[in-house]
């Protein structure tokens, strides 16, 4: 086992500042733990992160590390269906869960002196799950009530899940988490039990334990309720599909009766952020920063609806903590008199101009001095802070990663970052969406 | 400009978990300006919460939105600084200001930096005395308010949420959205915004609340700068509105495979005797653990993702509200659900033991509220405003506690009324 601590120093402030507190431990079964501990409040949240998501499903069963995720609320040997959540509530707490492409997690809230009973009942569920196959029909019915009301009576998440499907050529990032409704239908007790028998173990998964809490203690507890787990043998490699060159920028349009307002999107392949390599997920976040960060100085709005206004809303957003690609959105909601195809020209005629112009010194300077205090104020939120921990763990960064983040994002310079947006700025590897009412359809399709 | 939606934002129940060991303090600055403080020195920044009570319910006869869209363009520009000149500023001090209307209320959540908290107050109070109004952000930030009620008129949620106040109080401004329609926004004038202004944000409806890295004569000094200036009083409030909820349901039809359904009828106010029985049973019926309505039509039957009813007293009326989303062809029966249960618990109430886990549960979950300086900013406006003494935390679990089964029954036949429950569903609904 091996103990690190690391503390983080305020850049910005001459106060001295309590720091952030931060260990990490790894038991022998592979459990990776990390604590953060902030005592300001009698309040600890426990997220157990597995290293595994819906890219990693079989084909043909989308859905399933989502449906599982439910189904982990059901039994297990030691717990009658529903009682975890029972437990956390009637002792004040609060728990929940979530998917994603490449993690699952589960969490709790609950007052400090409760930890080893949410240690003890998560690290139960780790491999005693049970589940009747009535259980698993009813949970069935409300992942498709989910899906019918996050996706299916949202028009504009019915438009982003045909975006990412047309701009995956091959990999899983093109499949939704919740699973495309056909696929959910036919989820079944054994897929579930499949998934979870593979991929639900120690070494498999990352503990992050934050608040009012002792290290050792957090150890002690770790040791004894995760601690006899066994680990898993047969875990795959996390290697999935890769995209192949993709060598044709796809176009998109989507119309909807439910939709009241036209928008024009464009999504491109980008890199993501790598241990010890996050230099171009740095220069690429920056960039969407100036570019589209806001809708006062940012780039895109000054330009496109402040002193000659065709939009009402503009931005870019990066998003480059992932596994294996990352992406650059930029997007574009028309003033009513302005077509989609206007819009999205003045959009690239914007970008082309930035690129032109090289980023403003002045801004920049902004820009990072905002991102130095913002670590002041994230250190308000430990649930944040520990979101984003575990979060970017599970995809396979270190602590040191994380921790020399804010570090990069101050080291980038001007030029790097018009060198990384021009080489993500490649149509062959984007998709372009109009969503618009189907009214506008007609009209915009002739030109 | 967030998009902003009053509607479904509710308050439920105030209060923090002041645990022993924290003090609130009682400023009064030299100007006559009181605050609730809590010093909290171990982060270098300061979380400052402004509440004005009033909010959209301001809005005079005719200008609905005046208020909301006044809110949305006080950081639009100030004093010198045009729109983009104040974001800069601003963002050089990394301090944030965020500004809300809601139906009772306009909120000023500001963040500050203790390196220059003398500046960020000096442009924050720019913006509350010297706003500009600039003609090009009133049209830009109406173009947003406009394409806001233009997507609410296609989106389920929306349409069933203005259609369930509107039946409730017709032209009581509870009755319409706070963004007012496409007609009155257009209207909205200049010197409508000054107006609007200096209605909703006046020194007699304001109330304060501090937490972080400053004492109590820094904070008094920073209020008499910022706040001075405020004109003293404002408009006389609205009275007290009696919602028009007797039971009907109706339906309006929407093409989605999924239909919202919003429900409720009139409650209690919250300086009742009975409302923290009322809030128990609250919990027990619809609440955020195991309750009666998850339990019965998500676990059990699987007819929904997921299922509320909560409390929701405003200043001017109180009601009793929940909602859901449930596929088109389980709609009708998960309605029957929500109509049995809600007729079983006003008539027979709740157990012994309901009571007892929802007493856990609350109690448990009190102190959990008290974490991050912003939240607790938040949570000591809304205690003093909902007229609580700074010990209120003291004393909070032990009400919670008091309340015994006897009590509780009483309360639920006092305020459940499945006759009065009202549903709007919107969607396609079959056999409804």
């Amino acid at each position: 086992m091996k103990t690190l601590f690391i503390s983080f120093i305020c850049l910005l402030c001459a106060a001295p500042s309590v720091a952030e507190n931060i260990s990490q431990f790894e038991l022998d079964n592979g459990l990776e733990v990390v604590v953060i501990e902030d005592h300001r409040a009698p309040v600890v949240v426990q997220t157990l992160w597995y290293k595994v998501g819906s890219a990693d499903e079989a084909p043909g069963k989308s859905g399933i590390a989502h449906f599982l995720e439910h189904l982990l609320f059901k039994g297990t040997e030691n717990l009658k269906s529903g009682e975890f959540s029972e437990t956390v509530t009637r002792n004040g707490g609060s728990d929940n869960a979530f998917t994603s492409w490449d993690y699952t997690a589960y969490y709790q809230r609950i007052a400090s002196d409760r930890l080893e009973l949410i240690m003890r009942m998560e690290a139960d569920r780790m491999r005693n799950v049970r589940m009747s196959e009535e259980e698993v029909a009813t949970e069935r019915q409300v992942i498709l009530e989910e899906r019918s009301l996050r996706v299916d009576s949202d028009p504009s998440a019915l438009f982003r899940e045909q975006l990412r499907a047309s701009q995956f050529l091959n990999h899983h990032y093109g499949i939704p988490i919740i699973g495309w409704r056909h696929e959910m239908e036919e989820l079944s007790r054994e897929d579930a039990l499949a998934f979870y028998d593979l991929y639900y173990a120690p070494n498999n998964a990352i503990l992050v334990i934050a608040g009012d809490v002792d290290p050792d203690e957090v150890h002690k507890l770790a040791q004894k309720y995760y601690g006899p787990i066994a680990p898993s043998y047969d875990l795959p490699p996390r290697v999935r599909p890769q995209e192949p060159p993709q060598l044709a920028e796809r176009r998109l349009s989507f119309s909807d009766p439910r939709i009241s307002q036209a928008v024009v999107s464009r999504q491109y392949l980008a890199p993501e952020r790598n241990s010890g390599d996050q230099k171009e997920a740095a220069a690429l976040t920056l960039f969407a920063e100036l570019l589209g960060g806001n809708m006062s100085t940012a780039y895109l709005a000054k330009k496109l609806a402040i002193d000659d206004p065709k939009a009402v809303f503009v931005g870019a957003f990066y998003n480059g903590t992932t596994i294996d690609y990352g992406s650059l959105d930029l997007v574009i909601v028309p003033l009513p008199n302005v077509g989609l195809q206007e819009a999205e020209d003045l959009l690239d005629m914007a970008v082309a101009d930035f690129l032109e112009a090289g980023v403003d010194h002045d801004e920049l300077a902004r820009l990072k001095a905002q991102l130095r205090a913002s670590e002041i104020y994230e250190r308000d939120n430990v649930g944040s802070l520990s979101r984003r921990y575990g979060q970017e763990l599970a995809i396979g960064l270190e602590l040191k990663d994380i921790q020399s983040w804010n570090d990069e994002l101050q080291a980038v310079t001007a030029e790097e970052i018009i060198a990384a947006a021009k080489k993500v700025l490649n149509r062959n590897n984007s998709v372009t969406g109009w969503q618009m009412p189907p009214a506008q359809r007609s009209t915009n399709e002739v030109k | 400009m967030k998009a902003i939606f009053a509607f479904i934002s509710v308050f439920l129940f105030h209060s923090f978990a002041g645990l022993a060991a924290v003090e609130v303090q009682e400023v009064r600055s030299q100007g006559g300006i009181q605050a609730w403080l809590i010093e909290e020195r171990s982060i270098p920044f300061t979380a400052l919460e402004l509440r004005f009570r009033g909010g959209t319910s301001l809005d005079r006869e005719g200008k609905r939105g005046e208020i909301n869209l006044m809110t949305a363009l006080i950081e639009e520009g100030a004093g010198d600084l045009d729109s983009q000149e104040f974001s800069k500023a601003r963002d050089r001090l990394a301090a944030s200001f965020e500004f809300d209307a809601y139906l009772d209320s306009v909120a000023i959540s500001v963040r500050f930096l203790s390196d220059n908290k003398d500046e960020a107050i000096a442009l924050l109070k720019k913006a509350l005395v010297q706003t500009r109004f600039d003609e090009d952000a009133i049209e830009r930030v109406k173009s947003q308010v406009r394409s806001i009620i233009d997507s609410d008129a296609n989106d389920p949620s929306a349409i069933a949420s203005n259609a369930f106040y509107n039946d409730a109080f017709g032209n009581h401004p509870y009755g319409t959205n706070s963004n007012g329609t496409l007609e009155s926004v257009n209207q909205l004038t200049r010197s409508d915004m000054f107006a609007a202004r200096d209605r909703a944000l006046t020194k007699d409806n304001l109330f304060v609340s501090a937490v972080g890295d400053i004492s109590a004569d820094e904070l008094g000094e920073i209020l008499d700068q910022l706040l001075g200036d405020l004109p003293k009083s404002g408009p006389s409030l609205e009275g007290y509105a009696t919602p028009n909820l007797n039971g009907e349901t109706s339906v309006i039809a929407f093409d989605t495979p999924q239909s919202v359904i919003m429900f409720g009828h009139e409650s209690i106010a919250r300086d009742d005797p009975d409302f923290i029985a009322a809030y128990v049973a609250s919990e027990i019926m619809g609440g955020s653990g195991e309750s009666i309505l998850r339990q019965e039509v998500r676990e059990k039957r699987g007819l929904t993702y997921g299922i509320g009813s909560f409390l929701s007293p405003l200043d001017h009326s109180s009601l009793l509200l929940g909602r859901f989303s449930s596929g088109n062809e389980v709609a009708a029966q998960a309605v029957q659900v929500v109509k049995e249960e809600w007729g079983k618990f006003a008539q027979n109430g709740a157990t012994q033991a309901q009571l007892d886990i929802a007493k856990t549960y609350l109690t448990g979950a009190y102190p959990l509220r008290f974490d991050g300086n912003s939240r607790i900013a938040r949570i000591l406006a809304g205690m003093q405003m909902d007229g609580y003494s700074t010990d209120y935390f003291k004393i909070r679990n032990d009400l919670v506690n008091a309340v015994t089964l006897e009590d509780l029954n009483r309360v639920i036949k006092r305020v459940y009324a499945p006759e009065k429950l009202t549903f709007v569903i919107v969607g396609r609904p079959e056999g409804l």
